[in-house]
C-alpha cells in the first residue's frame, strides 16, 4: 500500500468541440491538500468533477486508494461499472459545491443523514446521532431542525459540508466553496475548511481565494488552458511564481483584493 | 303521471346519483392512469437525453443513444397527438374504430383509456416542467453522497416535484371530472347519460340539468378548495 490516495491519469474531457481538460496528471497523497487555481474557463471545476465521475472523463483515468475509479480492468480494457457500483464508489468522496445544493423538502438534520439511511441502511436514530455530531463540527448544531432556506449563505455551506463529512469520505472535494456567498460570509465558511483541513484530512480545493490557498493547501496547482502550468509548494508558488501567465493571474488576483 | 315537483327531484336525482357514482370512478381511474403516464414519460423527457454516469464501451453507448431517441421521439409524438385531438375523436376512434377493426371494448373501458391518454399526454408536460424546475445541482448532490440515479429521482427529486406540480395537478383533477360528461357519447352510464335518459322520458328539461350542475359542482367545488390549497403551499415554499 503506498501512500497515493488520489492518481490522476492523463485526463481528457471535452463538451462538444470544447476541449476542456487536455490531458491532467495529478497525485494526491494520503491526508495532502491540493488547491486548484487558475482563470475562469481552465478547467478546474470540470477536473474535480471529473474526480467524482460527476463528469465522465473522453480519456483518463481516476484511482482512488490504489482502486481503479468508476470504470473497471478486465485484462487490458476498461470497461463500464454499472450505476450501483458507481454510486458505491462515490459515497468514498465527499464534495462540496458552490451552489450548496442542500435538499429544500429536508431539514438540516436529515439533510445530512438521508444519505446515511439510504444508501448504507443506517437505522434513522444512529444517522440521526452521526449527523448531529457532524453539525457540531462545522458549529450548526443549533439549527437541527430548521430548513435551508431558513439558513444565511454561510451556514447552508456548512451544513453542506457537514453532508459531506457524514459520508466518512476518504477524500474531500471543494467546488468553489466560497464564490456564491456574501463576502461576510466567505470568513466563517473559510474557518470551517480550515478546521478540517488541521484535522490532516485529505483535500482536493477549487478556489478562487489566493491567500486561503497559500495558508490552508499543501500544494497549489495552476492551471490553465485545460492543462498544469505550474505547481509546487503552496507558499512557494504564490511568494514566487515562475510561470508568465501564473504570475499575471496572481497579479489580477491580488489587485481585486 | 301527476307528480309534485318534490318527488320528482327526488326521483331524478336518484337516478343521476347512480351515474354520479360512474363519473367518480372513471375519473379517479383516470387520474392515477393519467399520473403515472405523465410521471414516467415526463421522467424520460426531462432526463433521457442525458448520459448515465457510469461510462459504457461503444456498442453498449451507441445501442443507449438510439433507445434513448426511439423513446424521446415517441413520447414527443403521442404527446403532440393526444393534446390536439379532441377528446371525443379519441373516444370515437377507440369505442367505434376499434370494434370495426375486431377490438370491442366497453364504453367504461374505451373512456378510462381514451381520457388518461389524453390527460397522459398532457400530465407528461406538467411533469416535465416539474423536473426541469429543479436545479440539476439538487441531482448532483445526491449523486455525490452514493445515491443511485432512481434513488436520488425518488428521494430528492420527486418529494421537490410534487410542490410545484400539485396546483396543475389538482387543476387537473377538476377539468378530468366535468371533461367525463362527454364519455356518455359512447353511451359510458355517467351523470350527462342518465341526465339525457331522463329528459327524452320526461321533458322535465330544466329540474333535471339544474339537478345535474348541483352534482357537478358539488363534486368539483372541494377539489377547487384543495387546488388552492396545494398553490398556497407552494406559493408559501
Amino acid at each position: 500500500m503506498n501512500d497515493q490516495l488520489l492518481i490522476v491519469e492523463d485526463l481528457h474531457k471535452s463538451f462538444g468541440s470544447l476541449n476542456v481538460l487536455k490531458g491532467i496528471n495529478l497525485e494526491l497523497k494520503r491526508g495532502e491538500k491540493i488547491a486548484l487555481i487558475g482563470p475562469s474557463g481552465c478547467g478546474k471545476s470540470t477536473c474535480l468533477r471529473c474526480v467524482n465521475y460527476l463528469e465522465v472523463p473522453n480519456a483518463g483515468h481516476i484511482y482512488l486508494d490504489g482502486e481503479l475509479f468508476g470504470e473497471k480492468k478486465t485484462g487490458e480494457d476498461f470497461t463500464s461499472m454499472s450505476e450501483k457500483e458507481l454510486s458505491r464508489q462515490r459515497a468514498t468522496i465527499g464534495m462540496v459545491f458552490q451552489g450548496f445544493f442542500l435538499w429544500p423538502h429536508l431539514t438540516v438534520r436529515n439533510n445530512v443523514a438521508i444519505a446515511q439511511i439510504k444508501v448504507n441502511g443506517m437505522a434513522k436514530s444512529e444517522a440521526h446521532d452521526l449527523a448531529e455530531q457532524m453539525l457540531k463540527k462545522v458549529h450548526m448544531e443549533h439549527k437541527l431542525d430548521e430548513y435551508p432556506e431558513r439558513l444565511s449563505g454561510g451556514q447552508q455551506q456548512r451544513v453542506a459540508i457537514a453532508r459531506a463529512l457524514a459520508q466518512r469520505p476518504k477524500l474531500l472535494l471543494f467546488d468553489e466553496p466560497t464564490s456564491a456567498l456574501d463576502p461576510e460570509l466567505v470568513g466563517e465558511v473559510l474557518n470551517t475548511i480550515q478546521e478540517l483541513a488541521a484535522e490532516g484530512r485529505s483535500m482536493m480545493l477549487v478556489t478562487h481565494e489566493i491567500a486561503f490557498a497559500r495558508e490552508v493547501a499543501d500544494r497549489i496547482v495552476f492551471m490553465d488552458d485545460g492543462g498544469i502550468a505550474e505547481q509546487g509548494p503552496a507558499k512557494q508558488v504564490i511568494d514566487n511564481p515562475t510561470h508568465e501567465r501564473l504570475k499575471s493571474f496572481l497579479g489580477q488576483m491580488l489587485d481585486r483584493h | 303521471m301527476a307528480m309534485i315537483l318534490s318527488e320528482k327531484i327526488q326521483l331524478y336525482a336518484v337516478t343521476l346519483l347512480k351515474g354520479a357514482g360512474y363519473t367518480i370512478s372513471i375519473t379517479v381511474l383516470t387520474f392515477c392512469f393519467a399520473i403515472v403516464i405523465g410521471l414516467v414519460f415526463g421522467a424520460i423527457k426531462a432526463y433521457g437525453d442525458r448520459r448515465g454516469g457510469a461510462p459504457k464501451n461503444f456498442t453498449t453507448e451507441l445501442v443507449i443513444f438510439v433507445i434513448q431517441r426511439l423513446a424521446l421521439w415517441s413520447i414527443n409524438i403521442f404527446v403532440e397527438v393526444f393534446r390536439g385531438l379532441p377528446a371525443l375523436a379519441v373516444l370515437f376512434i377507440l369505442y367505434f374504430g376499434l370494434a370495426y377493426a375486431g377490438l370491442k371494448l366497453d364504453p367504461f373501458t374505451a373512456a378510462v383509456f381514451g381520457l388518461s391518454l389524453i390527460g397522459g399526454a398532457m400530465l407528461t408536460e406538467v411533469f416535465r416542467a416539474g423536473f426541469g424546475a429543479i436545479h440539476a445541482g439538487q441531482r448532483e448532490a445526491a449523486l455525490a453522497v452514493g445515491m443511485t440515479p432512481m434513488g436520488a429521482l425518488r428521494d430528492i427529486i420527486l418529494p421537490q416535484t410534487w410542490r410545484v406540480t400539485l396546483p396543475p395537478l389538482a387543476n387537473y383533477a377538476i377539468g378530468l371530472l366535468k371533461d367525463t360528461a362527454i364519455v356518455s357519447a359512447i353511451a359510458a352510464p355517467e351523470i350527462m347519460f342518465f341526465a339525457r335518459n331522463l329528459v327524452t322520458r320526461t321533458f322535465d328539461t330544466e329540474i333535471i340539468y339544474i339537478l345535474v350542475a348541483i352534482i357537478y359542482f358539488c363534486l368539483s367545488f372541494p377539489l377547487a378548495r384543495l387546488a388552492d390549497r396545494f398553490e398556497k403551499q407552494a406559493r408559501q415554499m
